[in-house]
Parts: C-alpha cells; sequence; structure tokens
C-alpha cells in the first residue's frame, strides 16, 4: 500500500508520524516529497546513499533563425519568455518546461537544453529504503523531483510510506496523487483545523480515502481539529498525546518507535488501523 | 518618445499602480502627439510572469521610458533588455509623474525585487 502523509500547516508531525510508520513496518520505503527542506533522513541516517541529480528541460533560441515573431511568447502561459530588440529571453525558474515554445515556433529556433534542479538521494537504514527529494536553493518548481521520487518508490513492492510537502499545493497534489491512503495529521489549534479542512478537501478532491491523526492532544482540552472530523465524518485513526519525552525524542531526531516500545505499540497500532482501512 | 506607467484606474488622470505586473491598466503617453493612450493589462491575473508579460506588453507598444515605483527582477531584465530607461515614481497621478520627469525630477530606479514566483 502506499500511503500519503498531509497536513495543513508546517509543523503538525508529518515527518514524525510518516518516519515511525515507516520505521514499524517489517520492510517499508519511506519518501520524503517535502523537497523545499526535507528532514527525514535525519532521522533515518541512512546507509550507502547514492545520488542522483534532477534535471528539467529548458528553452534556448537559436538567434540565427529566430526573427521575433513572438509565438512563443504569446504561446507561454507562464510568461517565462519575452522578446526584446533583438533576442529571445527566457526565464529559467519561472519555465515549466512543457516544450510548447518549440513546438510553435515556424522557424525551428527553439531547442531544448537539460538544467539541474534538485536531487534524489536513496539509502537504507534498516530495512527502511530512504528516497529524500531536495530542491536546489533559488528553484521554485519542486514537481520534477516529486515525480522522480514516486517512480523509484513505485519500483519496490513494500508499503511506501509519503512524507508530504505541507499545505494544499500543486507540490502535496503531485504526492499524493497515487496513494491508497491519506493520512492528515493535525493539531489542536484553530489554525490547524483550519488547514486540516484545506487537507481534507484536497483528499476530497482526489477521491482518496482519509484518516486523521490527531496530534498534541491534551486530554480534556477543547480541539477544534477533533470537532473537525467528527462534524465531517473523518474517521480519527490516533491520538498522539502532547507528550514532553516524545518532543525530546523527536528534536533529537531519534525514532521514537525504535527507542521506546510504548511509542512502538502507539504507531503498530495506527498502522494496523490503516492497514485494515486500505483493506 | 513614449512613456508608460501603471495605473489604477481606466481614467487619463488616475493614480498610478504599486504593482508593476499586476496593474489593472497602463497609460502610455506620447511626447511628441500629447495624446495618452489607456491599455488594459491582460496578464494582471496571470499565476506566474505577469512582469514579463508586463514588460513585453511595454516592449510591443514601443514604450521608451518607464515610471514605476517598483519592478521585479525579470521585468527589469526584459525591459533593460530592450533598452527602456525605468524610472522611480513613488507615488501620484500618471499625469505628474511624466511632468516631473519630463522636467527632470525622477531619478533611476536603483533597486531591483525578487520576483514573487514560488511553490503554488
Amino acid at each position: 500500500m502506499r500511503v500519503a502523509v498531509l497536513s495543513g500547516k508546517g509543523g503538525t508531525g508529518k515527518t514524525m508520524v510518516s518516519v515511525n510508520l515507516a520505521a514499524v513496518s517489517r520492510s517499508a520505503v519511506y519518501v520524503d516529497c517535502d523537497v523545499e527542506e526535507p528532514n527525514g533522513h535525519l532521522y533515518f541516517k541512512p546507509d550507502g546513499v547514492v545520488r542522483e541529480t534532477v534535471t528539467v528541460l529548458v528553452p534556448r533560441a537559436d538567434p540565427e533563425r529566430c526573427d521575433g515573431c513572438l509565438e512563443c511568447v504569446r504561446f507561454c502561459r507562464f510568461h517565462a519568455l519575452s522578446y526584446s530588440l533583438d533576442r529571445l529571453m527566457v526565464f529559467d525558474d519561472v519555465c515549466h518546461s512543457c516544450g510548447g515554445c518549440s513546438v510553435v515556433c515556424p522557424r525551428e529556433a527553439i531547442s531544448e537544453h537539460e538544467r539541474g534542479i534538485g536531487t534524489v538521494d536513496t539509502g537504507r537504514s534498516g530495512d527502511v529504503v530512504v528516497h529524500t527529494g531536495t530542491m536546489d536553493i533559488g528553484e521554485a518548481i519542486g514537481l520534477p523531483i516529486i515525480g522522480r521520487l514516486l517512480e523509484k518508490a513505485s519500483a519496490e513492492d513494500d508499503d511506501v510510506f509519503i512524507d508530504c510537502p505541507p499545505g494544499s499545493s500543486c507540490m502535496a497534489m503531485e504526492s499524493i496523487k497515487d496513494a491508497d491512503f491519506c493520512i492528515l495529521v493535525s493539531e489542536p489549534t484553530v489554525f490547524g483545523a483550519h488547514n486540516l479542512g484545506m487537507v481534507a478537501e484536497l483528499a476530497r478532491v482526489f477521491g482518496k480515502p482519509v484518516g486523521a491523526v490527531l496530534n498534541k492532544v491534551i486530554e480534556g482540552e477543547e480541539d477544534p481539529s477533533e470537532r473537525f472530523c467528527i462534524e465531517n465524518g473523518i474517521p480519527i485513526l490516533a491520538r498522539i498525546p502532547f507528550d514532553l519525552e516524545l518532543g525530546r525524542l523527536c528534536s533529537e531526531a531519534t525514532i521514537a518507535s525504535w527507542a521506546d516500545t510504548g511509542y512502538e505499540r502507539m504507531f503498530r497500532d495506527l498502522l494496523e488501523r490503516i492497514t485494515e482501512a486500505v483493506g | 518618445m513614449k512613456i508608460v506607467v501603471p495605473i489604477e484606474n481606466e481614467t487619463e488622470d488616475s493614480n498610478i499602480n504599486p504593482s508593476l505586473g499586476r496593474a489593472p491598466y497602463y497609460l502610455l503617453y506620447d511626447t511628441e502627439t500629447e495624446a495618452a493612450e489607456i491599455i488594459a493589462n491582460t496578464s494582471k491575473d496571470s499565476p506566474s510572469g505577469a512582469g514579463v508579460a508586463a514588460a513585453q506588453l511595454m516592449i510591443d507598444a514601443g514604450a521608451e521610458v518607464l515610471l514605476t515605483p517598483r519592478c521585479g527582477d525579470r521585468a527589469y531584465a526584459a525591459l533593460k533588455g530592450a533598452g527602456i530607461k525605468i524610472m522611480l515614481l513613488p507615488s501620484g497621478t500618471a499625469k505628474s509623474g511624466i511632468a516631473a520627469y519630463l522636467e527632470g525630477g525622477l531619478s533611476e530606479l536603483d533597486t531591483v525585487v525578487k520576483g514573487h514566483h514560488g511553490a503554488h
């Protein structure tokens, strides 16, 4: 099964949940799609890491052939091209690599060239294969890195746990599109509940079955996220307590379920519930 | 000489708009004929590259001078590539800005803001 772990806002516990789920599986694949700041590898400390560069294609115009007809400039809906005086300018960081400009050019003046935008690191930590995507500093579009990560993960038979980027942007969409199940991690704040609503909506649009993990739960206190789940019929798969010890382990990048049998049991129970839900 | 200014409203006495790429209209003033033309910004709601599109629009309109309170790095590169002069006009109406420019009262824009394109 392929389980995507989402949250509307950062800092709710996506990485903690996805890392620990992979850690309590017999063997698993952990995929860090939070390419702007991947941190799951800090927990797994994988060995034998092999790095590959992820590239995209960007256009370049041959000034000898380009006659400034502006067909490509008008075609590009991302406005990555401009033509001034006698040359075509390409704004690489806005380009979405669709290749359309080279297709519409009547003079075949545009050719495409590879440009590195980030890396995928693959290593192993015990029985867990760890894939980490990292976007280069200054880049804006991480989708091709996520695409490559998921392509690599799909080659494996084991259960896959996808640590998604926060929010409901296109990078989160790319991360969940092939998932069998979405876990929505939330925290007991009004802000948390609001953003939980955003990712719940995203999963609904994609037709994905969902379950919530309520994190930082304080017994006896009002939890807006819990209320949201009840009102919207989202099954609550686990309640993780607001726990100083768990916070300490995470802050030291220790995998709680490998360090403590109590946490191991908690994440095993969660894994069992997800497995049942996926069916 | 044609001068272009991003403006708020579809009127010749409009105030300037603070955003080069997202301004709803541009005022194009021709110093030879003293005629003003209002151009609608068709890319104001573009999810990306609005500044680049605005620059292309100004290049295609034959502008030689731009008066603006700010300018993104990509639009700046495209405009400079076309030899368009970029002058700082912090506030006020487009008309008063054009008058100030013609009297030599404006200075060149020397700070460029980082474009807004990011994760979405």
